[in-house]
């Protein structure tokens, strides 16, 4: 068994309040090998950080499992579930608003080992002075309030914490969105540098590509509570199966004002409420290439060439997209159309720190 | 350390809420050096009845229909009113910020049921309440206290609730649940911390009603028999209101004193903690 997260079929419904419900997660399997870092992309609203909050256990799923290194940890009482926690670690989105404003660094990260029962006083304080030199901060920040650091300061610190357990596993929830473009790539580095050196794997959680083709493995793309793609970072970029993939990508800024981007139809309409989501395909109403069966039929996440999946009825037809059939070509390997003005990223971290 | 000094500055900019402290200092020594300033009972009779206030030295503010010393009266009522202010408000916070997190946190029905009983208790007209509440249990100033307690603990109850309902969502609490923090522990830990500000500024404004509400009752003839309040000296004087008026105006005007300075204290507080105020 390689996968240390394995998510299955996991649901989560809200009640509305008016009697009906929002469909935030809807039936999402997804695995994470070791060492892997797995990106969840998607428009704002579209599931991914219920999705990811959800697997934490932060939300109770209405149905479904989430497994950590083969162990079942949805509907477990709260004492089993504590300790199962350690493997399973959060990176949240707004630094500012995840650390306790009242709580001193060095106390925010060591409660993690008092709650855990890890260690005595003396251990967890050397534990949480390690912990800061992990992530390149000063000795002395332990004794000082959050509000003494910069934004990518207090994402460290957040990374500290989550890093604090010894998990397997971190879901980073948008961990660089909230910070200054100049201090992205230096966030982004300490993560790729924690996971060479503890084998951790990553689902990581974002809407920005350019970040996404610099940090994954593996991609997942969502849309409205589903998965509609999931492939290999260059697979997905190179040869993108589902019209949605298609259009996400497209709609990407492109960073090279030398290179004219082809106009292509975009996606047109707005993404429907998902208090009451489109039966069968959830695309359908903004897909270019929808047909009757798109409205009837669920679509299921389909094998298309070694682990490239996708959720689409058309994907696998001849025709559908200029010049053939997409899995068709995926299957045959031939180079698809390429990206219309996409450079694909030949060196991720050259690209990205250009970028940033 | 830093975040105590820095909000003692920011309160010493606010002249008026300094004067409030200054007040209340003043008010609370007189409390606490009553028994040796005026070390016989405030009941005996030292003087002449209806002494004016500067017309004899040894009783410089005068005395009451019965010769007693104001003077002496006001000292050792400044330690009731401000004993039971004071601790009426802290069981009333106590109490009220335990139903209010408890709801705020779980939700639900544990939220419903509390939050019904909370306005069950706030349909009622707070000093009737509490003139029932005395009258039943019979009056002294444990009963007093708890009476009091008792028909201020919904405000506190309701603030924290709100609060608790603000920061449960907010990402560092979410944080300590990942790290398998229980849920009393954030409660205590994470929560509440952060909800302080307001409920020391509702507090200290709960201090000025509860001493108002203590000296209502004791007007009303409501109060400890045995100890002299300020409300209960404004009580006895009434009869005299035309011919002596200076009986019920003294310890009148210790009551807005005091009951001011709170106020001012208490604004000078919520200035100070409201960090949106911070640079004003």
């Amino acid at each position: 068994m390689t996968n240390v997260l394995l998510v299955n079929d996991l649901v989560k419904h809200f009640p509305a309040g008016d009697g009906r419900v929002v469909h935030a997660v809807d039936g999402v399997s997804l695995e994470l090998d070791r060492g892997e870092t797995l990106s969840l992309v998607g428009e704002s609203g579209c599931g991914k950080s219920t999705l990811g909050k959800t697997i934490m256990q932060l939300h109770a799923p209405t149905s479904g499992s989430v497994m950590v290194e083969g162990r079942e940890i949805t509907r477990l009482p709260k004492r089993a579930l504590r300790t199962l926690r350690r493997d399973l670690q959060m990176v949240f989105q707004d630094p500012f608003a995840s650390l306790n404003p009242r709580v001193t660094v060095g106390r925010a990260l060591e409660e993690p080992l008092i709650v855990q029962n890890q260690g005595a006083r003396k251990e967890r304080r050397e534990r949480v002075a390690w912990l800061l030199e992990k992530v390149g901060l000063p000795a002395d920040a332990a004794g000082r309030h959050p509000h003494e650091f910069s934004g990518g300061q207090r994402q460290r610190i957040g990374i500290a914490r989550a890093l604090a357990l010894n998990p397997k596993v971190i879901i980073c929830d948008e961990p660089v969105s909230a910070l200054d473009v100049s201090v992205r790539a230096q966030v982004l580095n300490l993560l790729a540098d924690l996971k060479e050196e503890f084998g951790l794997a990553y689902l990581f959680i974002s809407h920005d590509l350019s970040v996404v083709e610099y940090v994954s493995d593996r991609v997942a793309v969502m849309y409205l509570g589903r998965i509609v793609e999931v492939a290999r970072r260059e697979d997905l970029w190179a040869r993108p199966l589902h019209p949605y993939t298609r259009a996400l990508l497209d709609a990407a800024p492109v960073a090279d004002p030398s290179r004219r981007r082809a106009r292509r139809p975009r996606l047109a309409g707005e993404v429907p409420s998902p208090t009451n989501p489109p039966s069968g395909c959830r695309f359908r109403t903004r897909c270019p290439i929808a047909i009757p069966r798109c409205a009837e039929e669920v679509p299921h996440l389909t094998d298309a060439r070694d682990r490239h999946m996708v959720a689409c009825h058309r994907a696998f037809e001849a025709g559908t997209f200029e010049g053939g059939a997409l899995a068709e070509r995926a299957l045959a390997g031939a180079p698809a159309t390429p990206r219309p003005g996409g450079a694909v990223a030949s060196s991720p971290r050259s690209i990205a720190t250009a970028r940033l | 350390m830093n975040g105590i000094l820095s909000f003692a500055r920011r309160f010493a900019r606010n002249r008026a809420a300094l004067a409030g402290v200054l007040v209340l200092l003043f008010v609370g020594a007189m409390a606490l050096s009553a028994p040796f300033v005026y070390p016989s009972d405030p009941w005996d009779m030292v003087t002449m009845p209806f002494v004016w206030p500067g017309e004899d030295a040894e009783v410089w503010l005068g005395s009451d229909m019965m010769g007693r010393d104001l003077a002496s009266g006001i000292f050792h009522g400044a330690k009731v009113s401000l004993t039971i202010g004071f601790v009426a408000t802290l069981l009333a916070t106590l109490f009220g910020t335990l139903v209010g997190a408890l709801a705020g946190y779980y939700l639900g029905l544990a939220d419903t049921l509390l939050m019904r009983v909370t306005e069950l208790f706030q349909t009622i007209p707070q000093f009737i309440f509490a003139i029932v509440v005395v009258a039943i249990l019979t009056p002294s100033v444990t009963n007093v206290t708890l009476a009091i307690a008792l028909v201020s603990w919904p405000s506190v109850a309701r603030l924290v609730r709100g609060e608790v309902l603000a920061l449960r969502e907010r990402e560092f609490v979410q944080a300590s649940r990942s790290i398998g923090m229980g849920d009393l522990r954030i409660i205590a830990t994470q929560i509440l911390p952060n909800a302080l500000g307001p409920i020391i500024v509702m507090g200290s404004l709960m201090v000025a009603t509860a001493i108002l509400t203590e000296a209502g009752l004791a007007f009303l003839g409501l109060g400890d028999p045995n100890v002299m309040s300020w409300g209960s000296i404004i009580g006895a004087g009434r009869d005299a209101l035309r011919s002596a008026w200076y009986i019920t105006a003294i310890p009148g005007f210790a009551i807005l004193l005091t009951v001011l300075a709170l106020n001012l204290v208490g604004e000078g507080l919520n200035d100070a903690l409201n960090p949106r105020l911070k640079n004003r």
